[in-house]
């Protein structure tokens, strides 16, 4: 299925795609330029748990807690301890691996509907630990990381991150790697076995893969993209706050991916960038902004349940990665 | 106040919310138990009937006595009308799928919170009690109220038991539950029984709701956290056994009160979440359930 020739059109379309949007740094209004910055690092975000709801299967309503464990590694390391930003960026995803690492160790136990549970519950302790340690966490009102210390040294030079240019530069940076990256995970030998779990866990067991060091595996790289996303949200958008960790930043990317479809390479930033847009252009007629997740959730699942990009694939597209 | 008084204020407390979390529990935990859906909108379920309790007692006027029992009768009505509709536009589309179920039953929970900010709003507000009488123990004056919700949840759930154990509904229900292909080739059917059981689980929500709400006013934020009591309740007590759910009710209820009188509320909540959590990772079946086959 994945000849060479298919293999360079996908590179192909991945590098036309990060062209494009770089092209779109220039010639978009500033608001605009603002918001797809914003959307490119959720859709990091998403892309992390794509990785384990599209390929793996495994639904998870936790997710927040891994983006989040990158957005206060980071935001806490600048705000507080002073770190440099690729300091507290590392910080971030060290955070976020050690994080996935316990929560996969545990939450791999179970199955089906425990896991859901399971990672909702961790994540909503998680939430609470925030609010509980109000006075470095700041409660639900948060910590606004000092515009001084988001200045990215490297060697002799300097980049402000407060610089719209410069914020968009960056996340297009990190949405580039994550995308290259998650793109040669599931092309490789583990990433077929994640499918293999996905599509049949006893057979796969059966064939004499250990099925728990894959799901741990694909757990951990998910968080640790997840925690990527929150360490540069912190770093690129200066603020750190508890709202981020709760159960509804747990369920966006799930709403995200769905959209965009599932087991998808580009799904993610097709899901993020529709629902920021359907959100923003809506809000001129309405504030009930909830009410469109909601719709659009149910909607979904009953008539689209492979998504935008999955539809695609499905209908014209084979090739489609 | 010294101690003892102290903790038999927090024990009572703690039997308030036993009672209204095990009704809401145990629309949960039926609604799991037979059609393997998890109902992430519970919560909001729960909400509504708080909601409609408080826009009921105010449109019939009058003594509150009489505005709060119209909101007890109607209120849980209309809720299990909501739930009824969702079940067949939604969740019998999807075949009771359970990741599907899921993510409808999320957005069934953002529509339902947008509905009840749109047209109630962001206010907190009381409706007044049927009643007000108080207790006087040689300490402290106690809400006669209060009390009585213990005993009217302890009588639905009486109620809820008896339908289950005694009545036709409740063997079908039951068929239903342990095996549904042989209770549908049987000639049991189904289809009504799901229908049944989700908007009945709705229901007990919103009981539950309408007696809480003239101690703990109506909010359409309100939701979430009878949700994850829910969940605990029904994970701790083994999910579908009704006998579980009234016991981890009466146990989460009471030490929830005693520790949120002696410690932070938020502690208290971190703890439980993660002692629920490790309970589901060390021993799905629950504390009192027996393994599934």
């Amino acid at each position: 299925m994945i000849g060479e020739a298919s293999s360079a059109k996908v590179h192909g379309l991945h590098l036309g795609i990060v062209a494009l949007l770089l092209v779109l740094n220039f010639i978009l209004p500033d608001y605009h330029q603002s918001l797809l910055s914003r959307i490119l690092v959720l859709s990091v975000f998403a892309m992390g748990y794509n990785l384990l709801f599209g390929y793996v299967g495994l639904l998870s309503l936790g997710h927040a807690m891994f983006f989040s464990a990158g957005l206060y590694g980071a935001g806490l390391a600048v705000a507080h301890l002073g770190w440099s930003v690729p300091a507290a960026f590392a910080g971030g995803l060290v955070c976020g691996a050690l994080l996935s690492l316990v929560i996969g160790v545990l939450a791999l136990r179970t199955i089906g509907v425990a896991f859901m549970i399971v990672t909702m519950m961790f994540s909503q302790a998680f939430f609470l630990t925030i609010l509980y340690f109000a006075a470095w966490t700041g409660g639900d009102q948060g910590v606004v990381v000092p515009q001084a210390g988001r200045i990215l040294h490297l060697g002799a030079l300097s980049f402000d991150l407060v610089d719209p240019t410069v914020r968009f530069i960056a996340a297009l940076v990190l949405f580039s790697i994550c995308l290259f990256v998650t793109t040669a995970i599931i092309r490789s030998r583990h990433g077929r076995v994640l499918v293999a779990i996905r599509e049949n866990e006893e057979r796969t067991r059966m064939l004499g893969y250990d099925i728990f060091a894959n799901k741990l595996a694909a757990v951990v790289v998910s968080g640790t993209i997840c925690a990527a996303a929150g360490a540069a949200y912190a770093l690129l958008f200066g603020y750190v706050g508890s709202n981020f960790a709760s159960i509804q930043y747990s369920i966006l990317p799930l709403l995200w991916v769905l959209l965009g479809g599932a087991a998808t390479t580009l799904g993610p930033l097709v899901g993020t960038l529709v629902m920021y847009y359907v959100i923003d252009i809506t809000s001129f007629y309405t504030s009930a902004y909830l009410l469109i997740v909601g719709v659009f959730l149910i909607l979904l699942v009953l008539f689209f349940p492979k998504g935008i990009l999955g539809t695609i694939r499905q209908r014209w597209l084979g090739w489609l990665p | 106040m010294a101690f003892g008084p102290h903790l038999l204020l927090a024990v009572l407390e703690g039997l308030v919310s036993a009672a209204v979390l095990s009704l809401t529990a145990l629309g949960l935990s039926l609604v799991f138990g037979v059609m393997r859906v998890v109902n992430i909108a519970h919560g909001e379920l729960f909400m509504l009937g708080a909601v409609l309790a408080w826009a009921i007692s105010n449109a019939v006027g009058g003594p509150p006595a009489l505005g709060f029992l119209a909101a007890l009768v109607l209120a849980p009505l209309i809720v299990g009308a909501v739930a009824l509709v969702a079940e067949r536009l939604v969740l019998r589309r999807l075949h009771y799928e359970p990741q599907a179920t899921i993510v409808a039953t999320i957005g069934l929970l953002y529509i339902i919170q947008q509905m009840a900010l749109t047209f109630y709003g962001p206010e907190a507000r009381p409706v007044p009690p049927p009643f007000n009488i108080r207790i006087a123990l040689p300490w402290f004056g106690y809400s006669g109220y209060k009390l009585s919700i213990v005993a009217a949840s302890a009588l639905v759930l009486l109620a809820t038991w008896l339908v289950l154990t005694r009545t036709r509904i409740g063997l079908v229900m039951r068929a239903t539950q342990y095996d549904r292909e042989t209770a549908q080739a049987f000639g049991i059917p189904v289809d009504r029984v799901y229908a049944g059981v989700f908007a009945l689980g709705a229901m007990l929500a919103a009981i539950a709701a309408v007696l809480i709400v003239p101690i703990s006013q109506a909010h359409y934020l309100m939701g979430q956290d009878p949700l994850l009591l829910s969940f605990i309740v029904v994970i701790i007590g083994g999910l579908g056994s009704l006998r579980g759910t009234v016991v981890a009710a009466v146990l989460i209820g009471l030490s929830d009160g005693i520790v949120s009188m002696f410690f932070s509320p938020t502690l208290a909540k971190i703890i439980a979440t993660l002692i629920v959590a490790m309970v589901l990772v060390f021993r799905p079946q629950g504390l009192f359930g027996t393994p599934t086959r």
